[in-house]
């Protein structure tokens, strides 16, 4: 939008300056369980309890399911069913107001519970900062570490094609 | 007529605890866990993921214990778990192309943009037994080198890029994504259920099925174009969240298969493709998939539909390992009554054939 189109209509800009926000806090969030949904329940769990954590509860307990698992045609074309995969969620409320959703592959409601904690925490303004730095950070440092080391051995698997001289020198 | 049968039920009971004994084998040995099942049967895992349609290793895992290793019974004992759990929905198609690779080749390009990458893999072994496995043994910790952070976009893309080979059908707006397990099957089908029903489908029954194109019945020419192996992210629009959270990611095999080239008067000539996904790592699977995909497009490609390859009817219906062992394995469950109800009826017909062919001098005699 263009600045004179903001200052012509400020009401429409404040609405947009909200849109803005809730762009960055919903990519914040994304971000976050990326993270969370690649470590084990037992890692954040350790991390939570590096913060006092304010008074929460069980919106919705954990629970096992299905989601199917999408492809696509030729990898770029029209969705395809793959088959399904085991996933549990679960969401928790703040004192506060915050709903945090917790969503991961595989049947630990314990960690879907956790990361629905964090997405509360990541939310609230007393908690969002502590929750990205004690929490967050360490987790996403330690995957990419890892993914590091995996993309290490793979390189080394990288085929070098040289072309044999033929005939005499 | 059915009629109830009692009985039996002690020597059911004890059978069973027999197998549980029979499956745990020389107690002497240590018993096997999940964990050694997951980490160093691995390949058997991705397969019952696979053809059981659900993607979870430890229960995977769990199945390959219970069936004694029977990956039939363990797919069996995994698509029975699976109807016991609400489905959520359905993720959001997963980007192959952004795939982070652990094995990735054409053999139809040297030089493709990211390079060949052979990462784990039986290819070039020579299928020497390895004595000293039998002992245990510790591996030398694998070489690494610098990765690359080069991307490494699927060869169909970029021979897409010029034209030379057919892009990937579109889905229409509002399309629904067809589902076997929720509606029965009906010929014919779309391509997107026959990749479903493919991609769960018997490994064994595909490998042959490809293989017969190869052979000859219904050649279609294929090269592989792209096998690619790695970790995909998976994400999955939850309506209560209000955007598509990221559940974490999977490993995935893809295989493009390119084609012998189809064109008309009106349409430059191109490569024609097949497509192949699996969970884990499922070579044999997804290029045998491909080949198959390609050869049930027949139809579509205006090409003569001659060979067992083609006929979509008879792969889909017959790809199905939990449906084929059910209907062959039935037959050893009692089949009494039906079987006397023949019986009865072969007597009489030989009886019917001894009066019709006995001496005329018995036919006097009797009469």
């Amino acid at each position: 939008m263009k600045l004179s189109i903001i200052i012509d209509n400020l009401e429409s800009a404040s609405s947009v300056d909200l849109v803005t926000q809730q762009n960055n806090q919903q990519a914040q969030r994304k971000a976050a369980m990326a993270v969370l949904a690649h470590a084990e329940a037992g890692e954040i769990a350790a991390r939570l309890r590096a913060l006092a954590l304010p008074a929460h509860q069980n919106l919705r307990e954990g629970e096992n399911g299905l989601v199917m698992l999408r492809g696509r045609v030729g990898g770029d074309g029209a969705p395809f069913n793959l088959g399904e995969a085991t996933v549990s969620r679960a969401a928790v409320r703040l004192a506060s107001g915050e709903v945090g959703f917790g969503y991961t592959l595989g049947r630990d409601s314990e960690k879907a519970r956790l990361i629905a904690l964090c997405d509360a925490l990541v939310q609230s303004s007393d908690f969002g900062a502590a929750v990205e730095r004690e929490i967050i950070a360490p987790l996403r440092e330690q995957l990419m570490t890892r993914r590091q080391q995996a993309a290490a051995k793979t390189a080394a698997t990288k085929v070098d094609f040289y072309t044999m001289v033929r005939g005499e020198g | 007529m059915y009629v109830a049968v009692k009985g039996g039920e002690r020597a059911i009971e004890n059978a069973h605890l027999l197998l549980a004994n029979a499956r745990r084998g020389d107690p002497s040995v240590p018993e096997v866990t999940l964990d050694q099942i997951s980490e160093q049967l691995g390949l058997a895992v991705d397969r019952v993921m696979s053809e059981g349609s659900l993607y979870d290793r430890e229960l995977a895992a769990l199945a390959i214990k219970q069936a004694r290793g029977d990956l039939i019974e363990a797919i069996f004992l995994v698509r029975a778990f699976r109807a016991t759990l609400p489905r959520f929905g359905a993720s959001e198609p997963v980007d192959t192309g952004a795939m982070r690779v652990q094995r990735r080749v054409s053999s139809t390009f040297k030089d493709i943009p990211g390079g060949q990458i052979l990462g784990p893999t039986f290819d070039y072994t020579h299928r020497l037994l390895d004595p000293s496995l039998a002992k245990g043994v510790v591996p030398e910790a694998p070489v690494t080198a610098e990765a690359s952070t080069a991307p490494t976009p699927r060869v169909t893309d970029i021979l897409g890029r010029d034209g030379l080979i057919e892009s990937s059908p579109q889905a229409e707006d509002g399309a629904s994504v067809g589902d076997l397990t929720r509606e029965p099957l009906n010929f014919p089908a779309d391509r997107d259920l026959r990749l479903q029903n493919l991609a769960r489908g018997d490994e064994g029954f595909l490998l042959a099925m490809g293989y017969s194109t190869q052979r000859g019945y219904g050649r279609n020419h294929p090269f592989a174009g792209e096998i690619r192996f790695g970790e995909v992210d998976v994400e999955f629009f939850a309506e209560d969240v209000g955007f598509a959270v990221p559940l974490g990611s999977i490993e995935l095999t893809e295989c493009q298969m390119v084609n012998q080239f189809k064109g008309s008067a009106t349409e430059a000539p191109c490569f024609t493709r097949g497509y192949g996904l699996a969970f884990g790592q499922s070579e044999r699977k997804t290029m045998s998939m491909a080949l198959v995909d390609r050869a049930l497009r027949a139809r579509e490609l205006g090409e003569e539909v001659r060979a067992p390859a083609q006929d979509e009817e008879f792969v889909m219906s017959h790809s199905d390992n939990v449906q084929a062992t059910g209907f062959v394995e039935h037959l050893k469950l009692p089949h009494y009554v039906d079987f006397q109800s023949e019986l009865g009826l072969l007597r009489k017909l030989r009886q019917e054939f001894a009066e019709a062919n006995a001496p005329d001098a018995m036919k006097e005699a009797a009469e």
